[in-house]
């Protein structure tokens, strides 16, 4: 289970809601219309639990967590 | 030849690869490949089409295999012509090797309002065109091809189809679809989405196309120009291709060149023939400029005095941020102002969205308002445009909101000088626009 | 009586949720999760009220009953309203536990039959269960049912509407380090 992980959005999906950026502020912030702006690069072990929740929490499913195993 | 070029179509080919007798020709005199020699004669018949390139070359079977013509393709180094200039033979070795049943998309659907390369091909060689969509239906191993097709010449190619099945030359089943009407429907997605499930908008990737496309299945999306340089390479061989353009970019590629020039329209072109050149192609100049767009709607403003002597390719527009794109060649006169007409632009693609990703419905709206206050003088901060620009692009499913922010950043960089008038409150344009824009969707 | 309160409130919520309803110590999230924790809570009541009411000496339900509706010979409308309820109770929970394994159409399609275990829960808490002559039984009976409806009113009326409003197109500061 070890590698990088990112948030990766699904723009159609995406409606705007906002939860994800209410329960991992550190890894995501809104744009001026609401829509989620993901930060950059890998995601810091400490902040991992923050970004399950916001996936779990989605009411579209539109945010996933990517994982580059680094086996391949 | 004194025989019939139909029978001899329906011959397996044996004649080898590559008809050198071709390179003996200066290169320039290559040109126009794709194209006719003059225009107006109306689109070849296949009759006319097999005299004047020969018999299309078996692929399969007993004939070459599909393997050794992928090789030639790999040598030819040819490109998407679309707009995304992807290498064309690593696209179809990704399908061939997707999985089973795999599809061929053409698409014709040329979404860019200003282009028109992709209609006139269609309307004077289709048959190009759709030996081509043979020729990658036999490299992938797909035995169905669905052919979308602006609905200006959808006739054409419905006529040269039928042509081909009443000549017993068609192998593949070929479905002819009119192309849905608007700008992100030319999208590679877009167009897929359109031919499977009627709905002419990007989907998410992934799943890339190659992987599952139409209907689930690998899927070949291929630009109808690609497909017609794809249908010459198989005849004349790599070389004759490389023998036009420059080593990186090799072939001929149309561009459509509008704006004020003394004979606007598609040309065909060698990739690295310097701008001026290619201007000089429509007849020249016919007024004096102060910029370019180039590559389409979506593509890149540049000062005309940057531009002139640089090569018409990836690798020489590189220097001025700019790409050929999807062929469109611009040229704005210096009495039009290039703020009203970016401003035009921003509108446009941001009514042409597909409405599914909030950054672009939003984003490009905010954008489009914004421009339009700064071009009528009302408001002349950047601020805000800058900070819009940075947030939308990059955010939706598809390019369309990356394309309009790379045209709009190059705008602001370009028309500085007019910026800074319209921030007190003049604009230095006299005469109305110049870039053509459709005044509503067809219904 | 319990159960139906319980469950009247999740459906609120519920909308609550979808509407993106929020207030200052209330965010989305938390809306949403206590639309779920009232719903889980509510889903181990159901399990003792089914329990207890086969265990009961006095009716005879039996076990088939809680799964399949109108089985019961036992005021077989009644409990058989009940029984739906509590399958249809069932497919949401699952699918909701499930979530982000399906496809987010398949899970709503499922959760949507919510709308339709409430009524059988409803008629089911009036006919198996409780007699309208208390009052405090009629006063839950209407409250339920009128926060019920009220939710599912606001939800039919703002069909088509963002879920949030649009904040207001003002500089907002962004944390550092946060591009995209």
């Amino acid at each position: 289970m070890s590698g990088a992980s990112e948030l990766q959005v699904d723009a159609i999906a995406c409606d705007g809601r906002g939860l994800c950026a209410e329960v991992a502020p550190e890894l995501i912030a809104l744009d001026d219309w609401g829509f989620p702006i993901l930060r950059s690069g890998t995601i810091p072990a400490m902040l991992l639990p923050d970004a399950h929740e916001a996936v779990r929490l989605c009411p579209k499913l539109a945010l996933r967590l990517v994982t580059e195993s680094k086996h391949g | 030849m004194s025989s019939d070029p139909l029978s001899e179509a329906r011959q397996p080919a044996s004649a080898p690869i590559g008809d050198l007798s071709l390179l003996d020709l200066e290169p320039r005199t290559q040109l126009p490949r794709l194209l006719p020699d003059s225009f107006g004669a109306g689109p070849l018949s296949l009759r006319e089409h097999l005299a004047k390139y020969g018999p299309l070359p078996a692929i399969g079977g007993r004939a070459r295999p599909a393997q050794e013509v992928l090789a030639e393709v790999e040598l030819a180094g040819l490109t998407g012509r679309g707009g995304a200039a992807f290498p064309t033979a690593r696209k179809l070795a990704a399908v061939a090797t997707a999985g089973p049943h795999p599809v061929v998309v053409v698409n014709g659907t040329e979404g860019e309002p200003a282009s028109a390369k992709d209609k006139v091909l269609l309307a004077t060689a289709p048959h190009l065109v759709l030996d081509g969509a043979e020729i990658g239906a036999r490299i992938v191993g797909a035995a169905e091809v669905v052919f979308v097709a602006h609905g200006a010449v959808v006739g054409a190619v419905q006529e040269a189809l039928s042509e081909r099945v009443a000549a017993g030359l068609n192998q593949l089943h070929v479905t002819v679809v009119p192309a849905a009407d608007g700008f992100v429907a030319g999208e590679a997605r877009a167009v897929v989405n359109w031919a499977g499930m009627g709905r002419p908008v990007p989907t998410p990737s992934p799943p890339r196309l190659a992987k599952r496309g139409l209907a689930g299945r690998p899927t070949l999306v291929q630009n109808a120009e690609t497909l017609a340089h794809l249908a010459l390479i198989v005849r004349r061989g790599a070389d004759w291709f490389r023998a036009v353009g420059t080593a990186d970019e090799p072939g001929s590629t149309l561009v459509t060149i509008i704006g004020a020039v003394a004979s606007p329209g598609v040309r065909e072109v060698a990739l690295g023939t310097p701008v001026a050149e290619v201007l000089a192609l429509a007849g020249g100049l016919s007024q004096p400029l102060q910029a370019l767009l180039l590559g389409g709607y979506f593509g890149t403003w540049v000062r005309w005095s940057e531009v002139g002597d640089l090569p018409f390719s990836a690798a020489g527009l590189a220097e001025v941020k700019a790409a050929p794109g999807a062929g469109l060649v611009a040229a704005l006169p210096a009495d039009c102002c290039g703020v009203t007409e970016t401003a035009r632009l921003a509108r446009y693609l941001a009514d042409e969205s597909a409405g599914q990703c909030g950054p672009c419905v939003f984003g490009l709206d905010a954008i489009a308002a914004e421009l339009a206050a700064i071009a009528s003088g009302r408001d002349c901060r950047l601020t805000r445009l800058r900070r819009w620009l940075g947030q939308v692009a990059g955010r939706g499913a598809c390019a369309h909101p990356d394309g309009a922010v790379r045209m709009i950043r190059s705008a602001i960089d370009v028309f500085g000088a007019e910026l800074e008038l319209h921030s007190s409150g003049w604009c230095s344009g006299s005469r109305s626009h110049v870039l053509p824009l459709p005044l509503r969707r067809q219904p | 009586m319990v159960l139906l309160v319980l469950f009247s409130l999740v459906i609120v919520l519920g909308v609550a949720t979808r509407l993106g309803a929020s207030l200052r110590r209330w965010p989305q999230f938390a809306v949403a999760e206590l639309h779920r924790t009232l719903s889980l809570f509510g889903v181990a009541l159901l399990a003792l009220h089914v329990i207890t009411a086969i265990l009961d000496p006095y009716v005879t339900i039996g076990w088939a009953a809680t799964i399949a509706p109108f089985m019961s010979g036992y005021r077989t409308l009644a409990i058989g309203l009940g029984t739906l309820a509590i399958d249809v109770a069932g497919a949401v929970l699952i699918t909701s536990l499930f979530r982000t394994r399906l496809k987010y159409r398949a899970w709503r399609a499922v959760h949507w039959l919510a709308y339709l275990a409430w009524p059988a829960a409803f008629v089911h808490s009036l006919t198996a269960g409780g007699d309208l002559r208390y009052w405090w039984v009629a006063l839950i009976e209407c409250g339920s049912a009128a926060m019920v409806a009220t939710a599912v009113i606001t939800r039919l009326l703002s069909r088509g509407q963002r879920a949030t409003t649009l904040p207001p197109i003002q500089p907002k500061k962004l944390r550092s380090g946060l591009v995209r």
